[in-house]
């Protein structure tokens, strides 16, 4: 299968609806074309798996690889192992979910769509990337869009949110690229499969990693570069905090995976205890600034910061079961808060507020619109059958396997947090959704079929993940025992 | 030797021979301005496409002057530069009593900057340099108008002239250290002596006045805010990448044995223009003033691709300077365009800008996109490769810094975006129509922002071209 048709068809999607006329034409165009995306994604899963049961061991497949800039070694190559095919169905599905949401976006709405196809099509395209330059260019397209789709949509006090998330995140891709630079300059070739196999010393990579890590730990919500998530998942549209929280802090995640950790793994190994202090921290601070929120939006921010700690903890702990962790963790929070903000915004398009303290008694008047709140509440304090419960359950498994008494002690105290989780959601969902009413409510209607749909699709990923664990799990550990194998091979050369 | 002098001297003649037909035609009967400006245009059209035939290398007048194909390349985006400027300049020319005037000084000084970049002697090199300044002088005080614009006229005579004795200075220094004003000889003479070292930092900042480095840059501000939109855009890209084009050869060719002196000026002297640049360009309201420090900025970032001094040195500052050349002149394109018509010039007046000139804004929000080196924008991949061509000695130091202020400059480009989309204005911009000159201009320089980075082909042109140290 040719992976460029993953980024040509979003390209073709945007430039379509450039030529379009009105919010209907332009919603069906998007639609479609995130739909086809999504019907791609799982064709190119199923390709995978004939590939795999035929036994191709190649640690990538579908590799395609044109010279780009010969003068600087510079290679269009793409390819996909596991874990990249887990975060495309992760993006189509959001894609296709927050384009369902947005369905009534009336103001500048061919901007709008064409924003958010373009946002995906940088996600997609970095996904995919196995040439370091072809990496950090989706990763920087994909910044532009967010401070947009912001900005203009936004609501309260959109243009300080949009500008500090833009600053933040290019002062994140600032760094990875002085990471990159060093480690081009130490082997000449921007491929990370050839990368990979070459040695980088380990005083080069000691001084080049925490750039690396740190650029895309921004991304991924590193304490204490978080400050841009709340602010700007909160002003943000409904579908851009989607994409947001779904996909681009994830971005960061597979950032510190494929290129930190898997090109400089003593590195990883000789700072490990930073990248745990950190996430940590991270955890149990987010957890923690939850609990004070009264907005649903904030709440769902800071939940975020917290979880996605998770993916930082599982990378830092380096064990094999960890870093599995971390990638489903990505996986299930994607899902999870992109279902979250999907709900919120529901509300908030008809209560026109999303202040805890205002929302009562909602399950009279919406079921539905409730039902999913619940629905991602529950998996986002980690009830089993839903994907949260697997995610963190193996990253807690994976980091206990970690043997040293303090990085045990972090896992402790990460685990105590979800204790913390399970206080904040009860009491949002059980004040939103339960209680008395105000008459004001009444009238309100509940959800309308796109938004129907769009949770469905998020839901569907979740309790699919929650239930069938083994299904996910078989896609992805090929890709982290590859890298794995990589992170230990080194040190056991030492 | 007749035809070998007709072939490498060709850019030089036919702007020669467009500067006597623009002489005849103002000689003859009167013509309205529009038709003036369609010739004029046309030449220049023929100008820039005559540049592509007949690439050929050579020397003449006893290595007075030398060309090869990057020297060409050079001029060419020169050409397309002035191109790009006269036709946007074409709403405020349309009215104005003097265009041919305009165009004659216009032409001189493009006709100083191939000459100065074709020199193989620091005579020649000189006296490009003045043939490219002293008019600029004067057409910096076409909006015969304002004071403003005598004020800015002034200002750069006097500091021309300074950087011109700075220059001077340095020339007579080399010339009694080494004996020669030939480029190729000068070099072989050279050594670390201090005699050497104080010829070589005199002529230096001759080079840094002219290309507006801090701390040589105060000059800039105030001309480009009181010249016409047209000077003001030629000032910060046609003239400005003349000079650099002639900067990366005579540091790598002439001052080549002082390489590690120089090294380190370039170091300082980057990271100081990249930080006051951008200092300055954060409270800007202006736009011309906005822009002029903003190009300060630029120039930081070339000096660093320059001190890479290699291959990919030469070949990245090249590329950037055609990338700046279709960037800024995009944004200048608007500006101009604006305020030939309202005679608004600051930033505030374009809030909500996007509502009544969507296509504009668009043009300009590219234009910041690709000077902040966002891509999929060109500008993107200029700046990359400039600060991949800086790294290769391992100076990381520089590169953090670089890529630090990148996020700062990321900040004020992106304040006039938020300005154009998100800002509500009472009175915003009312919808302008645009003529079709200016409108192609725009539609030239988008396509080459998009185009010049996507396809790889136009990079590893340039590098095949450029030599390193």
């Amino acid at each position: 299968m040719n992976l460029s048709l993953l980024i040509l068809l979003p390209l073709i999607t945007a430039v379509i609806i450039l030529f379009c006329n009105g919010l209907k034409q332009v919603r069906a165009v998007a639609l479609t074309g995130s739909l086809l995306q999504l019907l791609m994604a799982c064709f190119l899963l199923s390709e995978y798996w004939k590939e795999r049961a035929a036994g191709n061991k190649a640690p990538m497949l579908f590799e395609s690889d044109y010279t780009w800039f010969a003068s600087l070694g510079v290679h269009y190559h793409i390819g996909v192992d596991g874990i990249s095919i887990a975060m495309m169905l992760l993006t189509a599905s959001v894609v296709v979910a927050g384009i369902l949401v947005s369905w009534a976006m009336d103001k500048l709405s061919k901007e709008f769509f064409f924003l958010l196809i373009l946002l995906s099509m940088g996600a997609y395209g970095f996904f995919i990337s196995l040439d370091l330059f072809t990496l950090f260019f989706f990763l920087e397209v994909a910044v532009i869009p967010k401070f947009l789709l912001i900005g203009i949509w936004g609501s309260g006090k959109k243009e300080y949110s949009a500008m500090k998330l833009a600053l933040m995140l290019m002062a994140g891709s600032a760094l990875v690229f002085v990471g990159l630079a060093g480690i081009y300059n130490t082997t000449h070739t921007f491929d990370i499969m050839q990368i990979s196999q070459m040695h980088i010393p380990i005083e080069t990579q000691k001084f080049f990693f925490p750039f690396a890590f740190l650029g895309f730990g921004i991304f991924a919500a590193l304490f204490p570069f978080h400050t841009w998530v709340p602010d700007g998942h909160a002003s943000a549209p409904t579908a851009a905090s989607m994409f947001l929280a779904g996909i681009s802090m994830k971005l960061g995640g597979y950032g510190c995976l494929r290129v930190a950790t898997f090109l400089m793994p003593d590195a990883a190994h000789a700072y490990s205890w930073i990248i745990i202090l950190l996430a940590t921290i991270a955890i149990i601070y987010g957890a923690f600034a939850t609990m004070m929120q009264n907005d649903l939006k904030y709440i769902n921010a800071y939940s975020s910061v917290s979880h996605c700690g998770f993916v930082i903890l599982g990378i830092g702990m380096l064990t094999p079961t960890s870093v599995n962790g971390a990638v489903l963790q990505m996986v299930s929070h994607g899902l999870m808060t992109a279902l979250f903000f999907a709900a919120i915004g529901m509300i908030y398009s008809r209560t026109h507020t999303r202040m805890v303290a205002q929302l009562g008694g909602l399950l009279k008047v919406m079921p539905f619109i409730s039902t999913v709140f619940v629905i991602a509440g529950l998996c986002s304090l980690g009830l089993p059958g839903f994907s949260g419960f697997v995610a963190e359950m193996t990253v807690f498994m994976g980091a206990w396997q970690n043997p040293d008494g303090w990085y045990r002690l972090a896992t402790i105290l990460a685990c105590a947090s979800i204790v913390v989780t399970a206080v904040y959601i009860l009491r949002a969902a059980g004040k939103t959704v339960m209680g008395p009413m105000s008459d004001t409510y009444a009238a309100l209607t509940d959800a309308t079929w796109n938004e129907k749909l769009a949770a469905g699709i998020l839901i569907v990923g979740i309790v699919l993940m929650g239930i069938a664990p083994f299904l996910i799990n078989q896609l992805i550990t090929p890709g982290t025992d590859n890298i794995m194998q990589h992170v230990g091979n080194v040190i056991t050369q030492k | 030797m007749l035809t070998d002098f007709f072939i490498l001297l060709k850019q030089e003649l036919v702007v020669t021979a467009i500067i006597f037909l623009l002489l005849f035609v103002k000689l003859g009967k009167d013509r309205t301005n529009e038709s003036i400006l369609n010739l004029v245009n046309g030449l220049l059209l023929i100008n820039f496409v005559s540049g592509f035939f007949g690439n050929q290398e050579g020397i003449l007048f006893s290595e007075m002057f030398k060309t090869n194909p990057l020297i060409v390349l050079e001029k060419n985006i020169l050409s397309l530069a002035m191109l790009i400027i006269s036709m946007q300049s074409y709403s405020w020319l349309k009215t104005h009593k003097h265009v041919i005037e305009f165009y004659l000084l216009l032409l001189s000084t493009l006709l100083g900057m191939f000459f100065m970049i074709s020199s193989g002697n620091l005579l020649m090199f000189y006296l490009g340099l003045e043939l490219s300044t002293i008019p600029l002088a004067a057409a910096a005080n076409f909006d015969l108008l304002k004071r403003q614009s005598s004020e800015a006229a002034m200002k750069m005579i006097i500091s021309s002239a300074f950087s011109s004795a700075l220059l001077l200075f340095g020339i007579s220094l080399v010339y009694g250290a080494t004996g020669t004003l030939v480029f190729t000889e000068i070099s072989t003479h050279l050594s670390n002596s201090p005699l050497h070292i104080f010829g070589f930092i005199l002529l230096l900042s001759g080079f840094a006045f002219k290309i507006s480095a801090v701390p040589f840059h105060l000059w800039t501000a105030d001309v480009y805010e009181g010249a016409p939109v047209a000077v003001t855009s030629y000032l910060s890209v046609v003239s400005k990448a003349a000079v650099l084009f002639v900067f990366v050869s005579v540091l790598y060719t002439v001052f080549k044995p002082l390489a590690d002196v120089w090294y380190n000026m370039l170091f300082v002297l980057s990271l100081i223009t990249i930080i006051v640049g951008n200092l300055f360009a954060l409270r800007q309201n202006n736009f011309k003033r906005f822009l002029a420090f903003s190009s300060i900025a630029q120039v930081g970032f070339i000096l660093i691709g320059i001190s890479g001094s290699s291959q990919a040195g030469t070949a990245s500052v090249v590329y950037f300077i055609l990338i700046y050349v279709f960037s800024n002149l995009a944004a200048f394109g608007v500006v101009s365009l604006v305020s030939a018509v309202t005679g608004k010039e600051n930033i505030d007046d374009y809030k909500a800008f996007y509502k009544t000139n969507p296509f504009l804004s668009w043009v300009i929000t590219i234009a910041l996109f690709s000077l902040a080196g966002v891509p999929p924008t060109a500008g993107f991949f200029g700046k990359f490769f400039l600060l991949m061509a800086g790294s290769s000695k391992g100076n990381y130091l520089l590169i953090v810094i670089a890529a630090l202020n990148m996020v700062v400059s990321f900040y004020y480009y992106l304040r006039v975006v938020k300005a154009i989309f998100m800002d509500s204005n009472e009175q915003p911009i009312a919808k302008l129509s645009i003529p079709t000159l200016p409108k192609l201009a725009m539609y030239i320089c988008v396509t080459g922002i998009i185009v010049t980075g996507l396809l790889s082909v136009v990079y590893d042109y340039i590098f095949s071209l450029s030599a390193g140290l």
